[in-house]
């Protein structure tokens, strides 16, 4: 319990304020806001109790919208200006829905994106998923009291970056800051906890209303990283439905045409009564009123959706030949969406792999529920007990330039996020006051090939001779992927520091670039660097003995000395100016030139040693002097 | 309805109102606001309003709103020191859980 101090009248310090974050499950069937409550993730429900928001947005005359249950419940009547399912849609052209029977009319909105015609104009999928993320957030600001501050939206594993931009460009249509973009797998192993493991595989089964979902999970250092993905986007518990509504159908005779409504509703009714009921009576009215009963078993059922079932296992191996692995190397099976919790279901998992999967958490909200986790430590508020989640990984390496255009690499690719690392550099001339800080990005060993983030001056360093000062360079990285880089002189504490977005303007497909240009030139790059650093060093021995030749030039080396070294710094110099024009050019082997510099350096060392030698003896000659003995050993 | 004050806080309140030159007494109140909804606040009091409730506990002057006593009656205010840290605390009998920070409460 925190003490208190008296304030002056009006001014109590209101205490850290909570930012209320949500993590939303935005489903293809249905919908679902969660967030942390005293730390239990707990699902918002509506105003009648009910957590699911179903996916569907029905525009009606005028302007009016209508959203989820209600909207629903007009799909019978209104199918042309029902929209459900629109997840489906989300950057897609219209060759990709070729074969797909949607009940509402599709047109093209440009060669990658289609739109729906409704009465109220053709409504493109990332307006439709706008409406379903606004009534998400009208719930959850109505049952947190406040607006939120942010949102963590969770997007199928296989979504590309089209899709993820479409995802980001819903939820700010709908006023909704996005933390963060979660996989949907990755949120649900969040929800069991997985994360605090070192390491694991896991396999998600998503067995949802419309479509089925395997994604195999790599946790590494805190880190999910789906390994493969595979599914069926025709499968799922409308399937079981629908099968049901047929067997009941024949069982009872006399229906024709398609299962109606009002019948997939009872399929539906029995499916899940079934879950904890060995046997069910399945019962529905008849278009003339009459009312038809048939009494139906588990294991009737499980034998009628066994081809189902066996359906789902297909998708499960293939993930699992992509992943090189075997059932039995998996460490943990977590199961999501509403159709994992038949029975039948669960034993065919058991049965693939051998162990039970996990089930403590209900299917259907453990992907809101993690995505709930993840955005309160994003929002910035303390979670009890642990540190941040690790989830996300920053693509390229981040560094500074040092002498000679070379980039010494801070925070390596890869590397987890948030992350803070730190090192020191030191001055390179004598009496250097200032030093200029390059934050560049990429992989390469030299700046020029690096991309140019930001640069900022570093001033008030103490006099020093070159290498004494003692700078300590802090490259730290949020949740956010914001970068924020300081520099700190170890001495005077004199700072200086610069924030950046590393990954501001930058595609995917330039980042692979980035990569894949750095893998190739690797050699020439190593090359590159070596001569650099050659260089570096040459015209730091070049500046070390002309200020000893300015020192005690005239008092240790007869003419004839010092003009050996001189001629000998001359050599050094001259191969130091072919390298600068070499530069670019390239037409000079690195490794020729390299060789240059070295022999021109080891001239010069030869032709000091001697002076080095008589300096460091008239330094101790000077210490010495004027000293007894006694006063010397205390 | 009462509230009270430990002899240690009532010292601390005393020297507090006296470095001060100016007050009536101490206003203690509860705000709605942290993680876990309420958080108290403890200010000076300059002057005594229409719906403050008063009460005297060694020999300090406490005023409290109407709204907020429902939250704090019972309360005992006792002056602690925690480490490095010295302060007021509250030891209130209508809290049912304080948030991991302590700031905020729940009734």
């Amino acid at each position: 319990m925190a003490l208190l101090q008296i304030a002056e009248p009006g001014r109590a310090a209101a205490p850290h304020q909570h930012r209320l974050a949500v993590g939303i499950d935005l489903g293809t069937t249905n919908s679902l806001v969660a967030t942390l409550k005293s730390g239990v993730p707990t699902v918002l429900e509506d105003a009648e109790g009910r957590p699911l928001l179903p996916s569907v947005v029905h525009y009606g005359e005028g302007d009016a919208i209508i959203v989820g249950h209600a909207a629903q419940a007009l799909a019978p009547q209104d199918p042309r200006n029902t929209i459900a399912s629109a997840k489906r849609l989300v950057g897609r052209a219209l060759a990709d829905l070729a074969g797909h029977e949607l009940p509402y009319v599709v047109e093209p909105l440009s060669d990658t994106a289609v739109g729906i015609r409704t009465r109220q104009g053709v409504k493109s999928p990332v307006e439709v998923g706008a409406q379903v993320l606004r009534a998400l957030r009208e719930r959850a600001e109505a049952a947190l009291g406040g607006a939120l501050a942010g949102a963590v939206i969770t997007v199928p594993a296989y979504f590309d970056d089209a899709q993820r931009q479409a995802t980001k460009d819903a939820a700010a249509q709908a006023g909704l800051n996005v933390l963060r973009l979660l996989n949907e797998p990755t949120a649900a192993a969040v929800a069991y906890g997985l994360e605090s493991a070192s390491e694991g595989l896991y396999v998600v089964y998503d067995l949802g209303g419309g479509t089925f979902d395997v994604s195999i999970l790599r946790l590494a250092r805190g880190v999910f990283e789906v390994v493969a993905t595979a599914g069926d986007a025709q499968l799922g518990g409308d399937d079981f439905d629908q099968l049901l509504a047929h067997w009941f159908a024949a069982a009872t005779g006399g229906w024709s045409g398609a299962p109606s409504g009002a019948l997939h509703a009872a399929a539906r009714r029995a499916k899940e009564a079934l879950t904890d009921a060995e046997r069910v009576t399945m019962s529905c009215t008849r278009p003339n009123g009459a009312l038809d009963s048939v009494g139906l078993s588990r294991d009737v059922f499980d034998t009628l959706v066994l081809p189902l079932v066996q359906r789902t296992l297909a998708p499960l191996k293939r993930a699992l030949r992509d992943a090189r692995l075997k059932p039995d190397e998996v460490d943990g099976i977590v199961l999501v969406g509403g159709s994992t919790r038949m029975p039948c279901v669960r034993r065919a998992v058991e049965r693939f792999f051998g162990r039970a999967p996990f089930t403590g958490i209900d299917p259907d909200q453990a992907v809101a529920l993690g995505a709930a986790i993840q955005a309160e430590q994003l929002a910035g508020n303390r979670v009890s007990g642990d540190g941040l989640l690790l989830l996300d990984v920053n693509p390229l390496s981040l560094g500074i330039e040092t002498m000679g255009g070379l980039v010494e690499k801070i925070i390596p690719r890869n590397s987890t996020v948030p992350t803070a690392r730190a090192q020191e550099f030191t001055t390179f001339k004598d009496g250097q006051t200032a030093m200029m800080l390059h934050v560049v990005q990429g992989e390469r060993e030299l700046v020029s090939e690096c991309r140019s983030l930001a640069r900022f001056t570093l001033r008030g360093i103490p006099p020093m001779v070159a290498g004494a000062a003692r700078i300590r360079v802090t490259f730290q990285i949020d949740a956010d992927g914001l970068l924020a880089v300081s520099a700190v002189e170890q001495a005077t504490l004199a700072h200086a520091q610069v924030e950046v977005k590393p990954s501001y303007g930058l595609a995917t497909e330039q980042v692979t670039a980035m990569l894949k240009d750095s893998i190739c030139s690797a050699a020439a790059d190593a090359a590159a660097r070596l001569l650099r650093e050659a260089e570096v060093d040459a015209r730091r021995l070049l500046d070390a003995t002309e200020s000893a030749l300015q020192q005690d030039g005239e008092a240790l080396l007869t003419r004839a000395e010092q003009f050996e070294i001189l001629r000998a710094m001359q050599g050094v110099a001259d191969t130091l100016a072919q390298c600068a024009e070499d530069e670019g050019t390239g037409a000079v082997a690195h490794g020729t030139l390299r060789d240059a510099l070295r022999a021109a350096a080891e001239v010069l060392n030869r032709a000091t040693t001697t002076f080095a030698a008589r300096r460091m003896d008239a330094r101790v000659r000077n210490a010495l002097s004027g000293q007894r003995l006694d006063q010397l050993s205390a | 309805m009462s509230i009270s004050v430990t002899p240690k806080a009532a010292g601390q309140i005393r020297k507090a109102l006296a470095r001060r030159g100016s007050g009536v007494g101490l206003r203690i109140a509860v705000k709605t606001s942290g993680c876990s909804g309420y958080a108290y606040a403890i200010e000076f009091a300059d002057a005594r309003a229409e719906d403050d409730e008063v009460f005297e506990s060694e020999g300090v002057t406490l005023l409290v709103e109407a709204k907020s006593l429902a939250m704090l009656d019972g309360t005992r205010l006792d002056w602690a020191r925690e480490g490095l840290d010295e302060g007021f605390k509250f030891h209130n009998p209508n809290a049912s859980a304080t948030c991991g920070c302590g700031e905020s409460f729940t009734v």
